[in-house]
């Protein structure tokens, strides 16, 4: 039964992985290449660790929790990175399929911190 | 019947890894290399997460744990580059 | 008791966090999770200017789980979109003007955004009014913005910002 969910938890996560960096390769401008290493590929890393966590607390004495550690600091992480990579992109006026949205008056590169 | 998903899991994993690794090298931008190198990290956790499975050993965890800490702060400091032409300020 | 635990809710959030690090549950690392709790926050005091007060458990809650469904109905929306191929997406920018002021609040729309079904927050405009969104596929990008306020902002404004 153990070995049916985590067969699952695998199959799912490695198809995820797959399908976010095939959208990685596929997908014809950057702003929408973003959406498939920020949603399919954190999600699948993060189906990847649950099955870890689950085998490890199958396997010995004790639960096994800190694969949630790194599950979590993913899913925390994805979304800043992805946001500043776009921002960098606007910045840098990445060609893009749409029009972009016209740069601020005040551009953040002139803005000490 | 692990036995069995895991390879298939490892071939896929890897194909991912050669896909992210075919933008990097490809680019056209600094943006799109930035986040080809960002799901590489992924992409390697997910590997090393497989690996410890296979193995059957815990010991993988804590450099899956460090390559997604470098990962985000080298992706962050990528982008702060790129907006300011400069990391420290 | 203001002084002595300026931020209760990061202690114990430390506190949990060094307790999945050391993988273990002993009388002994409670022990040590609970002081690195309580001594973290006065070493990073400078980083948290404000108090952080939730007024709507049961709101945070309901918004938690609409969260975690909709991280996995995005994922499954975008793999489906990478598979169908790049000809049939209509990708669009779209502005979402902000009712929302706090920093914190602010950052969590944008990463909620980030992480829910086909969009990206993308950049937020100099005077924090409007956040810039990166939609992979709509047809009605009115709707897309009326979603989200409704779907992501209305919670937290509720949960971290609204007076009594």
């Amino acid at each position: 039964m153990i070995d049916i969910l985590l067969s699952l938890l695998i199959l799912t996560g490695a198809i995820f992985t797959f399908i976010g960096s095939l959208g990685l390769a596929r997908l014809r401008d950057f702003y929408t290449r973003l959406h498939g290493p920020t949603k399919a590929t954190t999600l699948g890393v993060g189906c990847l660790l649950i099955a870890s966590a689950v085998f490890f607390s199958v396997r010995e004495e004790g639960v096994s929790l800190h694969e949630v550690l790194v599950t979590l600091f993913l899913f925390i992480t994805a979304p800043v990175s992805a946001h500043l990579l776009a921002k960098a992109a606007l910045h840098l006026k990445v060609k893009s399929l749409v029009p972009t949205p016209a740069p601020d008056t005040d551009p953040p590169a002139d803005r000490p911190n | 019947m692990l036995t069995i998903v895991i390879p298939i899991a490892f071939a896929l994993v890897s194909l991912a890894f050669l896909l992210s690794f075919w933008r990097l090298l490809r680019g056209p931008d600094a943006p799109d290399r930035i986040l080809a190198l960002d799901t590489l990290y992924v992409n390697t956790i997910a590997l090393l997460v497989l690996l410890g499975i296979h193995l059957g050993s815990a010991i993988y965890f804590e450099a899956a744990l460090l390559i997604a800490m470098m990962g985000f702060v080298g992706t962050v400091a990528l982008c702060k580059y790129l907006l300011r032409g400069d990391i420290i300020e | 008791m203001k002084r002595l635990l300026p931020h209760p809710l990061l202690t114990i959030t430390l506190a949990i966090l060094w307790l999945l690090l050391v993988n273990q549950l002993t009388a002994g690392h409670v022990v040590l999770g609970a002081l690195l709790g309580w001594l973290i926050p006065f070493a990073t005091s400078s980083f948290w200017p404000e108090r952080i007060r939730i007024r709507h458990p049961l709101t945070l809650l309901r918004f938690l789980g609409v969260f975690i469904i909709d991280i996995v109905r995005g994922s499954f929306l975008v793999a489906w979109l990478i598979l169908r191929g790049p000809r049939h997406l209509r990708p669009v920018f779209v502005e979402v003007p902000l009712v929302l002021e706090t920093d914190l609040a602010i950052s969590l729309l944008a990463n909620t955004i980030s992480l829910t079904p086909g969009t990206v927050s993308a950049k937020l405009s100099a005077d924090k009014r409007t956040l810039i969104v990166h939609t992979i596929d709509t047809g009605d990008a009115a709707a897309l913005v009326a979603e989200i306020k409704q779907r992501y902002e209305a919670p937290l404004k509720k949960i971290f910002e609204q007076e009594e």
